[in-house]
């Protein structure tokens, strides 16, 4: 009969984690950045069907990075899970601490228990009435949970994109100032010093959680009134 | 909560499972005891519940307006003065009310989420049919309770972005839907409600010719039906008015709405048929 060979515990988690870091490190990197009307969601996908942020509730919105057939179900549970508590009970009984508790445990018990961990990060970003009720959460792979305040880079080469947003974020800007913050750090020079890029509207996804909306806060930056955010002058 | 999907355990497999957008066929699943279509028939007898009254729309223009009255009775008692019957349903569309209130409210509670989860799922809207027809579904499975005297009546218009017009549905008991043309009314003054509008409905009407009609029409309906509200000037209990054009939903302002209110009865001091 022959034994199975002994693999620890350290070892497996090791070989998972560095296998979901691999597959986010992969792919383009999407920020969320506090503003002075709430906050802003951008990242690079050519896509305009395949999205990285979404609405989930009237106050709440998903962003992700890594495999998207797998935070594409990820989202498909939350709106569903939002939904039903609202639709149950009411629509403020809906928040995004609920939302990121329930993801924490999807992801941690995935990484445990089944033999491929997502390869997914996230953010559940919720906008209060004002700026200090405002919350942002990063969700990692393995279930683990970062109440984050100001900004978020999640996804590859996002150090370097932190530290640049680090340096220059003010959470009063207004948008336009906000989101070229966010453009120019997708786009400065990573460490091999390989040449600058330049990224245009078309190959934006761009969003904002406005707490001035009236109900649903989340809205798409889209064509037009994108690229005006773009060229406005600070 | 259903499979306990709560604050401290994971989401159900169904939850992540790939399939249908819409709201109702995943309740269903995940909780079929909040749906109302899967409620148990109730025990034989008569039940004293509050009714909604008198629901009206006038396309024009730019779209359609919708307007109902603040009445609800409950044999003949007024059970609400300031009862509200009509709600958007979305950005492009609101449905008014009559017949058995609280089933009809909790079946607009339910349409709205309907049509905000398709949304949010597949990244666009049903179209303005789609959404008609979702909504016959939901009366359809309301056929046990109508048999019993709980009788839920919608009226439902809204813009169709294809078209670039407003449109107006009425329903029957057993989910038939069918189109209006112009303007219709539902609910126990419908018929006064109807017949003004007859008489005084123009193809050219603007938004705000619209608004007019359809208060006059509800006050026409106060006039000749007891259990329709009149406008309430003393408590400035006003019609809900809701207009929908290209730009979307707007709820007109009680302000606005007292301005027309005041001019109808104001006109009526002399001319008491309108």
């Amino acid at each position: 009969m022959s034994m199975p060979f002994y693999v620890s515990p350290e070892q497996v988690m090791k070989d998972k984690s560095d296998y979901a870091r691999k597959g986010i490190a992969r792919g383009r990197s999407v920020l969320a950045v506090q503003y002075a009307d709430g906050i802003l969601f951008v990242g690079e996908n050519p896509s305009n069907a395949l999205h990285k942020i979404s609405e989930i509730y009237d106050r709440i919105a998903f962003a992700a990075v890594g495999k998207y057939n797998e935070f594409e179900s990820l989202r498909v549970g939350g709106v569903r899970y939002a939904d039903m508590t609202g639709y149950q009970y009411d629509r403020r009984d809906v928040t995004g601490r609920g939302l990121a508790n329930l993801y924490a445990q999807t992801l941690g018990t995935i990484f445990t228990e089944s033999g491929k961990p997502y390869e997914v990060e996230l953010v559940v970003a919720e906008v209060g009435s004002t700026q200090a009720d405002d919350s942002m959460y990063r969700l990692t792979y393995d279930g683990s949970v970062v109440d984050e305040h100001g900004f978020v880079v999640m996804g590859g080469n996002s150090d370097p994109i932190a530290a640049y947003v680090r340096e220059r974020h003010n959470p009063k800007a207004t948008l336009a100032v906000a989101l070229q913050l966010a453009v120019a750090a997708l786009v400065q020079p990573v460490a091999d010093g390989s040449e600058v890029r330049t990224v245009v509207g078309d190959d934006l996804e761009a969003a904002v959680l406005d707490r001035t909306r009236p109900r649903r806060a989340f809205k798409r930056l889209l064509g037009g009134p994108l690229d005006k955010l773009l060229t406005a002058k600070k | 909560m259903a499979e306990d999907a709560g604050v401290h355990g994971r989401l159900p497999a169904h939850f992540t499972a790939p399939g249908s957008a819409s709201f109702v066929d995943f309740l269903g699943i995940a909780a079929p005891d909040l749906l109302p279509s899967r409620r148990r028939d109730l025990p034989a007898g008569v039940i004293d519940a509050p009714h909604g009254t008198t629901i009206v729309a006038v396309t024009h223009a730019d779209g359609v307006v919708m307007a109902g009255d603040r009445r609800a009775t409950m044999g003949n008692v007024i059970a609400q003065r300031d009862i509200e019957k009509v709600f958007p349903a979305d950005e492009y569309s609101c449905v008014g009310i009559a017949g058995t209130a609280g089933l009809a409210i909790e079946m607009v509670r339910l349409f709205q989420v309907q049509l905000e989860h398709y949304e949010k799922l597949q990244g666009s809207t049903l179209s303005l049919d789609g959404k008609a027809n979702q909504l016959s579904t939901m009366i359809r499975g309301n056929l046990g309770m109508a048999m019993q005297g709980l009788a839920v009546v919608p009226l439902f218009a809204g813009f169709d972005l294809d078209m670039g017009a407003g449109r107006i549905f009425s329903y029957d008991v057993t989910g038939g839907r069918y189109e209006e043309h112009s303007f219709h009314s539902v609910g126990s003054g419908s018929v006064f409600a109807r017949s003004a509008l007859k008489k005084k409905f123009r193809d050219d009407v603007d938004e705000a010719a619209a608004v007019r009609l359809a208060v006059d029409a509800l006050y026409d309906a106060a006039d000749d039906d007891s259990a329709t509200g009149g406008p309430d000037l003393t408590r400035k209990i006003f019609p809900v008015v809701m207009s929908v054009t290209a730009d979307g939903l707007r709820r007109i302002p009680d302000d606005e709405v007292g301005a027309v209110v005041q001019t109808v009865v104001d006109e009526r001091m002399t001319n008491p048929g309108g």
